[in-house]
Formats: structure tokens, C-alpha cells, sequence
């Protein structure tokens, strides 16, 4: 368990002393959701219908944009050849890395969130539910992602590939974390929603570190 | 005695077959030398006795455990071409990883290792600012501290000074006689005394 929170400080640490990594897609984050009124419509009840969905995609596609670093800088200097022949199980390292990816990436969504939807006029129903669903799902894109940043880090120019092995296995979250919010808007029971969210985060939390360690043992040979 | 038995190994690479049916068996004390020319498949034959890479047959043990396992993990340390270093990190927060990756030592103990192996001085370098035989030593000092049996070093004496390599003979020759092994790779002379060949 040391090895756990040794491996989490390594990678706050680097983060931390290379901000631009965690600062860019932050900022494609405001600024893509910041765009929408700009190009739709400045009207509130049009924005407030469509703010949840604006923010859970641009937020996704953040999250994406950040994962090609995940395992890349370990891969190109060794440290991951390091990681696998050392007698500590590969996953529990892993899961370490995706820890400190979700308190980087996912935790300042979260934080922003509740700014973003002031700017696209969602009521507070909405920005709660809003903020519960980016809490309960940010760290399954992390989980499910890192299956993806494991599967492509030996390719050179792998750009595209990991949207399109990741997003699908998104959509399910997207599909139902946005449908909760505008439920919660019409004064719903969300229920439902929340409960697959979770499922969800129990599900990749059980399988991700493990599928990750093996995708990365095959990467490295 | 313990000993890594490597029992009818087979390698491929691509289309090409590397080895195959390589037998040979390497003592406590011994230190072994793989020759062979340019993509003769010496390091894939340290990354497959690393756990890294998987054989297309065969099977490697040391204690009679089979590779890949954790107490046979436990025993090796691997030395591969890349100094396994972040270059936002300092030398002796690269070297705390490195080694608790194997085996959590004290601070003392990471900080004297790195003024062993001469970078005194170093300590909070970013590794960024090191050059490549600094970088170089910063993870032999790791090699140096743990407590492993096995020593796979491919090319462990690239980018080092004369004086880097006499420090990784003495420290080879060192642990040999302690009761460990190594298998080592090197297009460089070595001086080191008693060490077997064995050509792929």
C-alpha cells in the first residue's frame, strides 16, 4: 500500500512542476463551453437546456485530451519497464497513476463546473445534480481511459486511435449523466441515473487497473 | 545454491527467430557476459529473464521460480538502455522511487548511495539539468542499493567515464562475491575478472 501512495505523490509531483500538462485541457474546457452562448444564442432558456450536455461533453473531451500523457512520459523513459519487473502487482501502480490523473483533471472540473453552468444559466437544482454526476463519473473516464492510454503507448502518431477506442465505451456516461441533470431540471427523480453511474464506477474500478496492466505488459514487449 | 536455470529458451522477434533451444545455467558468484553482434537478441534475451518480454517457448527460474512470479521478481533487478528517470524530479527523489520500487530504504542510506556512485552534491538536481552519465548513475546507485540476487545490466557501462566503470566493476565483482549473480551486455572492453561468455 506504500508503493500505492508513493507512486500517487511521484505523479502529483511531476505534475505539479510541469503545470502546462494539467493547465491545457482546463483551459479547452472554459473555452470550449464559454464558445456555446457566443455562437448559439445568449438567451437563457435556450442555454439553460442545453448547458448540461455542453459541459458534460466539453468535459469529457477534456479528460481525453489529457490521457495521451498518462502513461507516454513513463513509457519514452523507462520508469515503466521499472514498474513491471518490480515485484509490486502493476495494477496497484497503475491505479496510483490513475488516482493522481482524476485529482488533476477530474477534480478541477468539478470545481469548475458550478462557474461554467452560472455562465449557461442553470438553476441551482441543476448545478448540484450537475456537480454530483461529474463527482460519481469523472473517475470512471479516468479508469475506463487509462485502459486506452495503456493499449496505445508504444504507437508513434496514435492521435486518433484513442478517441475512438475510448469514446464508445463513454457515451453510456455521457447518455446518462446528462439526462440526469435535465431531469433534475424538470424536478424528476434522477434515481435511476445515479445508481448506473455508479455501477458503472464500481465496474471500471474493478476491472480498469487490472485490464491497464495487462495492456501495458503487451505494449512494453 | 542458488541458481537461474534458463531451460530451451526460444525468442522471435518479427520474422526473425533470435534463439532457440538456449540452455545454460548461471550460478551464485558467477558473472556472464552475452556476446553477439548487433540484433543478436541480447537484450531481448535480459528483457525476457526481466519478466518483461514473454518467450515463445522454454522457461526461466531462479530458485525455482518461475519468472514473472513475485518472489522471482523480487530477486532481479533489470538494467535496461533508458535511465528510468523524470526529468522533473530531482536525483534523490528519482532514486526514492526507484527504490521503493524494490525495496523502501531510508534516506540516509539513498543519499550515500548517490555520493558513492559520485554525484555528491547532486542530490536536489533536477534530472533534467544532469548529463547522460549522470543520469546514468543515478540509477545504477538504485542498482546498487537493492537487495536484489539477479543483476540483468544491458550496457551498463554507456555514457560513463573511466572511472564510472571501473566503480560498476568493483561493485559487480562486489555483489558476485557476496553470493548474487549477473548477466550483463557490453560492446566495451571489460576487465572484470572470472566472467563466463556466452555468445547468442
Amino acid at each position: 500500500m506504500n508503493i500505492y501512495f508513493q507512486t500517487l505523490s511521484r505523479d502529483l509531483r511531476i505534475a505539479l512542476r510541469n503545470p502546462s500538462s494539467v493547465l491545457n485541457p482546463l483551459l479547452f474546457f472554459i473555452i470550449s463551453v464559454s464558445l456555446f452562448p457566443l455562437a448559439i444564442s445568449p438567451e437563457a432558456t435556450t442555454l439553460s437546456q442545453i448547458a448540461a450536455g455542453i459541459i458534460w461533453v466539453a468535459s469529457m473531451l477534456a479528460v481525453l485530451l489529457s490521457l495521451n500523457a498518462l502513461f507516454h512520459h513513463d513509457f519514452d523513459n523507462g520508469v515503466l519497464e521499472q514498474m513491471v519487473t518490480s515485484h509490486h502487482p502493476l495494477a496497484l501502480l497503475i491505479l496510483a497513476k490513475i488516482t493522481a490523473h482524476w485529482l488533476l483533471t477530474g477534480i478541477p472540473i468539478i470545481l469548475l463546473s458550478p462557474l461554467l453552468g452560472v455562465f449557461l444559466f442553470l438553476d441551482e437544482q441543476g448545478i448540484k445534480v450537475l456537480m454530483l454526476t461529474l463527482l460519481l463519473a469523472t473517475p470512471s473516464l479516468s479508469l475506463i481511459g487509462s485502459i486506452g492510454a495503456s493499449l496505445i503507448v508504444g504507437i508513434k502518431n496514435s492521435g486518433m486511435l484513442l478517441s475512438l477506442l475510448i469514446l464508445p465505451l463513454y457515451t453510456p456516461i455521457l447518455i446518462f449523466a446528462s439526462s440526469a441533470v435535465s431531469q433534475a431540471q424538470f424536478g424528476l427523480d434522477i434515481n435511476s441515473q445515479l445508481y448506473f453511474l455508479a455501477m458503472f464506477l464500481v465496474l471500471s474500478l474493478m476491472s480498469a487497473p487490472f485490464v491497464s496492466a495487462l495492456a501495458l505488459k503487451i505494449s512494453l514487449e | 545454491m542458488s541458481s537461474l536455470v534458463i531451460d530451451k529458451l526460444e525468442c522471435q522477434r518479427g520474422y526473425s527467430q533470435l534463439f532457440t533451444n538456449l540452455c545454460f545455467q548461471v550460478n551464485a558468484q558467477e558473472v556472464v557476459r552475452i556476446t553477439g553482434t548487433n540484433g543478436s537478441g541480447k537484450t531481448s534475451l535480459l528483457k525476457i529473464l526481466a519478466g518483461i518480454n514473454t518467450q515463445e517457448q522454454g522457461c526461466v527460474t531462479f530458485d525455482q521460480n518461475v519468472v514473472k512470479s513475485d518472489a522471482y521478481q523480487q530477486e532481479v533487478f533489470y538494467l535496461g538502455h533508458q535511465a528510468a528517470l523524470s526529468a522533473e524530479l530531482s536525483s534523490l527523489e528519482n532514486l526514492e522511487f526507484l527504490s521503493a520500487l524494490n525495496q523502501p530504504v531510508a534516506r540516509e542510506v539513498l543519499i550515500q548511495a548517490l555520493e558513492d556512485i559520485g554525484l555528491k552534491g547532486y542530490a536536489d538536481e533536477p534530472c533534467a539539468n544532469l548529463s547522460a552519465g549522470q543520469k546514468r548513475r543515478v540509477i545504477l546507485a538504485s542498482l546498487f542499493i537493492s537487495k536484489a540476487k539477479v543483476w540483468l545490466l544491458d550496457e551498463p557501462f554507456t555514457a560513463l567515464d573511466p572511472k564510472g566503470i571501473k566503480i560498476v566493476e568493483s561493485r559487480i565483482a562486489q555483489h558476485c562475491a557476496n553470493g548474487g549473480l549477473c548477466l550483463f551486455t557490453t560492446h566495451q572492453d571489460s576487465t572484470l575478472p572470472n566472467q563466463r561468455m556466452i555468445a547468442l
